[in-house]
């Protein structure tokens, strides 16, 4: 009846066609996008940074790799997002850092907080914040023992943790407890500021920098900007408002939004997929919600920085954030919703009685 | 150019394989006509001619049963069966089977009307209903019940030419030829539903359509030819209807609910035919295209016609073909037998390489990167909508209202995890439809 002849035809589900991007596609994306800040760590703390973000990232595709072995699941090392998680991490660690704390750290990230949940997307928490929250409870002075920036004091390469504070010239960040948490501004310019040549950890200095990569992502479309625009202009706006110690607000808010891991947080971490709103209001909700903490946790918290803790504590709130704002349904008008939400009152009412 | 519906996704469209090349009618009439009973939604047609029996072209020889439109013999012979055969929908369905004798015998019932403005609503519905003309988009409901449910209800009538699907030229080069058919169809059907104006919306990569159509409705000025941005699926008829008029169709509604009735171009064409010529719809305009195909063309084809027949037609293949689909590559159907017969919604019959179809690659884990939520017409969250669903948590899916969800696969084509998230939301409806079967079943007993 039929003259299929020896031709094979493939029965699918619509769609047929896919588009060319895909997870691997989107996390090279993410990689490429933080080259721009670890050239300008390189620049000013040395190879030391680099050396420090070529391990954290090996040793994080290495603990995901050998978990997943052990526990016999599928290899997920190709999907690069180990490697992203260990770039990230050694970006929010001082240059200074003992290169087997930050191993730790490594394991820390994908073992505890990635794999143990599920891995890849079921993480509730981003794993390099994470595990920088763990490394700042166990080792809290290299945590925050910071270099200061500069070709002539670059750190060693190698170093025991004692050595630190002896080798490298340390110095407080701008944003360290000396500086802006009691209201006074730091000896730095703001173009200083601006371009990196301060003290903070290896991936933060460069404000430039990481506009450049955010840009990028955004561009390419790998991220969203509202996440990084509701984060930045809420903390921007807040500090504009609220300045400490009598500082011109707008100079304030600029030391406020360039010093710190505002910029490295907000396009980088806050837009981690897995550990961020998927709704448009909800990302609005999130990028705030990220950015009123933020400045909480800088005015009134014990610690110089808040972003980090800041995105963590959003981490935690995304379920629910996403549970409220989900899109208005189709086809159903502002009125249409109102006179629903009466009716369900009034229905509520009369069972009361 | 503003788009005014939500997401949505931009494939290549891929239609420059067939975009100049005029409509050919076949070189060969096929030897057989398989023409399936089931052409529209609702119920299938009544045969009305047994084996043996001799037909004319155009002669009906099916009768409604239920809600349906009567079909047409499309070619002039002897019937040789009347027997399940395999369709386009899948599985099989009842089919008359004719053997053509190559006359083409005219055998129309109905008469031509040189003023079909004289013609009153009733009149033309009538006139639509006896020439069994079905929407012409895909989905094929029928025009006349669309028609006559809409009257007094409706106060907007769009032609629909955006042709949003991928590779699909057949209502690009239809407006190029047969732009008059076009605008005549579109305003019998205005007269029929009582309007003194229309629309037609077409996407802006066909702005030769655009423009010759402007230029045929003129100084009359009561059609607007709409460009409207290029944006899958800005043809689907809720996304057409909210782009044009900025009114979104309530859950479960139909456009009559806004007041709106679409038709797909083609169909006007058809109205067209059927009121001015006399003609019934018994053949339509084919895209047979992909990269599979030696020779990509349009087709004018009379129903019934097999598949195997149209790519002989266009060259046969000049590399195996992954798929061979019916309809665009988003939302078309992929078939398994080359004997379907060509049916009144038959726009496209598309043969995709491996190269070119979805890659088979396993799923991956879903990153919860939302490009599914932002891209989704509908304003749902495929991302959650899939989670609950891959646990058949079936009341979890439904409250995500999955039941909203018009299958266009947007989300399902930006997924970079590739998850397979369309075919999970189809048993995810068949799931729940199930389930409130076997609840009012049980309501029903306990009653």
């Amino acid at each position: 009846m039929s003259d299929e002849k020896t031709l094979r035809l493939k029965v699918a589900s619509s769609p047929h066609v896919a588009s060319p991007i895909d997870t691997r596609n989107l996390m090279r994306d993410v990689i490429i996008a933080l080259v721009p800040a670890l050239v300008m760590a390189i620049v000013f703390f040395g190879f030391r940074a680099l050396i420090s973000t070529v391990i954290s990232a090996a040793a994080c595709v290495f603990f995901e790799w050998a978990y997943r072995k052990i526990m016999k699941k599928t290899s997920t090392i190709g999907d690069l997002s180990a490697v992203i998680t260990g770039i990230l991490l050694a970006f929010v660690c001082p240059v200074t850092l003992p290169y087997w704390v930050l191993i730790i750290g490594d394991f820390f990230a994908i073992v505890v907080v990635k794999q143990l949940f599920g891995g890849l997307g079921k993480n509730f928490l981003n794993p390099a914040l994470g595990a920088r929250a763990f490394l700042m409870l166990c080792y809290p002075v290299p945590m925050t023992t910071w270099a200061l920036p500069g070709w002539g004091n670059s750190a060693p390469l190698t170093m025991s943790v004692g050595q630190a504070y002896i080798d490298a010239a340390t110095g407080a960040t701008p944003l360290s407890a000396d500086f802006m948490h009691n209201g006074l501004l730091p000896n730095v310019s703001l173009g200083d500021m601006f371009v990196g040549n301060i003290g903070g950890t290896i991936g933060e200095i460069s404000a430039l920098m990481l506009l450049i990569g955010g840009i990028y992502l955004i561009a390419r479309g790998v991220i969203r900007i509202r996440i990084p625009a509701a984060f930045i202009a809420t903390v921007a706006v807040l500090t504009l408002i609220f300045p400490l110690g009598g500082n011109n607000n707008f100079q304030w808010m600029l030391y406020e939004v360039l010093g710190g891991g505002l910029f490295l947080g907000a396009f980088f971490m806050a837009t981690d997929y897995v550990t961020s709103p998927v709704t448009k209001r909800g990302e609005l909700i999130y990028g705030i919600g990220c950015g009123l903490l933020t400045v909480f946790i800088r005015y009134f918290g014990g610690y110089p920085e808040g972003v980090s803790y800041a995105i963590l504590l959003m981490n935690i709130c995304v379920w629910l954030i996403d549970k409220y704002a989900k899109p208005n349904r189709y086809g159903v008008t502002a009125e249409m919703r109102k006179a629903e939400k009466e009716q369900a009152k009034a229905a509520k009412g009369g069972d009361g009685k | 150019m503003k788009q005014s519906f939500y997401g949505g996704v931009h494939p290549h469209d891929r239609k420059e394989a067939t975009n100049r090349l005029a409509v050919v009618p076949l070189s060969t009439a096929p030897k057989q006509v398989v023409i399936p009973m089931a052409m529209h939604v609702g119920a299938p047609c009544k045969p009305l001619v047994s084996p043996g029996d001799t037909v004319r072209v155009g002669q009906k020889i099916a009768e409604i049963a239920g809600l349906g439109a009567p079909i047409h013999a499309s070619v002039s012979g002897t019937v040789a069966a009347v027997e399940p055969r395999p369709y386009t929908g899948g599985g099989k369905v009842l089919s008359v089977v004719i053997d053509n004798d190559f006359r083409n015998t005219p055998g129309s019932s109905l008469t031509p009307h040189a003023d079909p403005l004289a013609l009153s609503p009733e009149e033309i519905v009538e006139i639509v209903k006896e020439a069994g003309i079905t929407g012409m988009g895909g989905a094929g409901f029928p025009t006349h019940v669309k028609i006559s449910s809409g009257l007094g209800k409706v106060d907007t009538m769009i032609l629909n030419g955006a042709e949003c699907e991928p590779y699909i030229t057949a209502d690009h080069r239809l407006m190029l030829e047969q732009g008059e058919k076009v605008i005549g169809g579109a305003r019998i059907l205005m007269k029929a539903l009582g309007l003194q104006t229309g629309w037609i919306g077409i996407e802006a990569n066909k702005m030769d359509a655009v423009d010759h159509l402007k230029s045929l409705v003129g100084d009359k000025a009561d059609i607007t030819v709409e460009p409207l941005k290029t944006r899958y699926p800005q043809g689907a008829e809720k996304q057409l209807i909210q782009r044009i008029t900025g009114r979104e169709i309530p859950p479960g509604g139909l456009p009559a609910h806004v007041g709106c009735a679409v038709f797909n171009v083609g169909t006007a064409a058809a109205v067209y035919d059927a009121v001015v010529e006399g003609r019934p719809l018994t053949e339509r305009i084919v895209t047979v295209t992909g990269d599979s195909i030696a020779n990509p063309k349009n087709l004018l084809v009379p129903l019934g016609t097999s598949f195997q027949h149209l790519i002989d037609e266009a060259g046969g293949f000049k590399a195996d073909p992954d798929r061979v689909l019916t309809g665009g590559p988003m939302m078309g159907i992929a078939q398994y037998n080359l004997a379907v017969p060509v049916i009144k919604g038959t726009n496209a019959v598309l043969c995709l390489t491996p190269q070119e179809a979805a890659p088979e690659d396993k799923a991956h884990t879903c990153l919860r990167c939302a490009r599914c939520v932002n891209v989704c017409p509908m304003h749902l969250t495929p991302v959650y909508m899939h989670l609950y669903a891959e646990k058949n948590r079936w009341s979890e899916v439904e409250d995500l209202r999955v039941m909203d969800c018009i299958e266009c696969g947007s989300c399902n084509y930006i997924c970079p995890a590739r998850i397979p998230l369309v075919q999970s939301f189809r048993t995810a409806k068949f799931e729940i439809r199930g389930l409130a079967a076997k609840q009012k079943a049980k309501e029903a007993a306990k009653a």
